[in-house]
């Protein structure tokens, strides 16, 4: 079953929030992932295979450097659900 | 010749089985309390382990660190940058350039949990699932990486490795950086977290466990005529060692020296120490000889003694060879009987029970020696703490590991 937008950003919300010890809340749809929340590239690809696992989607390595920003990796699994 | 700066300990912390800190370890180690438990989980019934018991560190990780240090830690590493903290900060936080700051921990099976994890995750969900962070994890050097980028070392992070005799290398080698003037300061010690269903059935397999299940504060007993095996068991020590100079610029509070390091290597068997003990020999007369220190002037050893039928009367007899009779006047202290074997970390948690020991003037009990082995030819201390001599004197570190690894470690009083 396909997860709404706003399932998505809060289970988004709450893998980076474990990875980086940051308020859920304050993962936010505007935030960038290396400007805001400064998240390194190996930070990114873990919350990328997690992300992959809860939603039940694929993110490509060469989707990745498009995901700027919460907002749009919450766009592209969205997109991206069957 | 200029003589190599002398080495001292301003520092140290650990988390044990018999406490989180230092301070808690050692007063449990001098009240003689086991850090052995029967394992609360289903391990021994669902993979058929003969073994039910291990010394699983007192205080875990979670309670101490954030959620994403553990997540991007193995234990090893949880453990080792614990005891890292509480050594440094015991060490006032030295204020030392970069480049003169060096990391020595070790670890002698490395990060066993993520590997297995990993390996699990791969079997069950297929290689998309395996997390990025699995190698800088699961890789030996891990929990020396991290103590390295804590603290901004910049004069090498090493992570040697030697089984069970790693810890105490990782310390000789971080003294020998100070005296060589690669450093000023260097953090070192070692780690383990291999209290793990496989490894556990590994060291079974290798019938070098104790099978004691039934009591498992008395499982670990060296020197006692039944004595059966090792109890296998984690956690961390961690020192903080100084040039005496560098030491002195600051004031800071000088436990003791790491007078003395000796290496040698069996040359003889994978498993089994040398019968004649030629190698841990070596490494006690070597150490003793850069320490500079006659028979008479060591008052305590910490043994290696894992309660091993073999291993614990070949450790004897070789003291004995190297001290002569001045062993008699040796207060002999076997720590593994409380807080079991800590593999990796044992080297750098029984030279700090050693350090520790000079410093307070007492060596710590040997507990669970109903019958000492007729066969035992040194002066342990039982059951109760005995108080050691004042003045200047010192003590000897030994461990030995798997692959016929010989450490000795001489430290001196302050």
């Amino acid at each position: 079953m396909a997860h709404s937008e706003q399932e998505i950003l809060a289970g988004l919300a709450e893998i980076v929030s474990e990875e980086t010890g940051l308020p859920a809340d304050s993962v936010t749809p505007e935030k960038s992932f290396t400007d805001d929340l400064d998240i390194d590239s190996l930070s990114m690809m873990t919350i990328v295979t997690l992300a992959e696992e809860k939603f039940s989607v694929r993110i490509p390595d060469e989707e990745v450097k498009n995901l700027t920003t919460v907002g749009d990796a919450v766009t592209y699994i969205e997109g991206a659900q069957d | 010749m200029t003589r190599a700066p002398d080495v001292v300990i301003t520092g140290m912390g650990m988390t044990t089985p018999l406490g989180g800190d230092l301070e808690s370890t050692w007063q449990a180690a001098l009240a003689g309390e086991s850090g052995v438990r029967s394992l609360d989980n289903d391990w021994a019934a669902t993979y058929g382990l003969p073994v039910n018991i291990a010394a699983q560190v007192k205080v875990h990780p979670s309670q101490v660190l954030s959620g994403p240090e553990i997540r991007r830690m193995d234990p090893s590493a949880q453990y080792a940058v614990i005891a890292m903290r509480e050594a440094w900060a015991d060490a006032g936080s030295p204020d030392v350039p970069p480049e003169r700051l060096g990391a020595v921990v070790s670890s002698g099976i490395g990060g066993i949990w993520t590997t297995l994890d990993a390996w699990d995750t791969l079997r069950d969900k297929g290689a998309r699932r395996v997390l990025p962070m699995t190698v800088p994890m699961l890789m030996p050097n891990s929990p020396s990486a991290y103590v390295e980028l804590e603290l901004g070392a910049r004069a090498g992070a090493h992570a040697l490795v030697s089984a069970c005799a790693s810890g105490a290398e990782a310390i000789g080698y971080a003294a020998e950086m100070i005296r060589s003037g690669r450093a000023d300061v260097v953090v070192a010690g070692g780690t383990e977290a291999a209290v793990h269903p496989m490894p556990l059935a590994a060291f079974a397999a290798s019938r070098t466990l104790s099978l004691r299940n039934d009591d498992p504060e008395g499982a670990s007993r060296p020197y006692d005529v039944e004595r059966d095996g090792f109890v296998l068991g984690e956690g961390a020590g961690i020192v903080v060692l100084e040039s005496a100079a560098h030491a002195a610029a600051r004031g800071a509070r000088v436990y003791g020296h790491v007078a003395g390091v000796g290496l040698s290597s069996d040359g003889y068997h994978l498993t089994s120490p040398e019968p004649g003990g030629r190698g841990q020999i070596a490494a006690m007369r070597a150490a003793m000889a850069d320490a500079e220190v006659a028979p008479s002037d060591i008052v305590h050893l910490n043994a290696h003694a894992t309660s091993t039928v073999v291993g614990d009367l070949i450790e004897a007899h070789s003291v004995r060879q190297v001290l002569g009779g001045a062993a008699d006047g040796v207060a002999l202290s076997a720590t593994k009987s409380m807080t079991g074997h800590l593999l990796g970390g044992a080297g750098a948690v029984e030279t700090i029970f050693a350090v520790l020991a000079l410093h307070h003037r007492t060596a710590p009990p040997t507990i669970n020696v109903s019958q000492p082995d007729p066969d035992l030819v040194l002066d342990l201390v039982r059951d109760t703490p005995r108080e050691l001599p004042s003045g200047q004197v010192a003590a000897i570190n030994n461990s030995f590991g798997f692959g016929g690894h010989n450490v000795a470690l001489v430290v001196t009083s302050a």
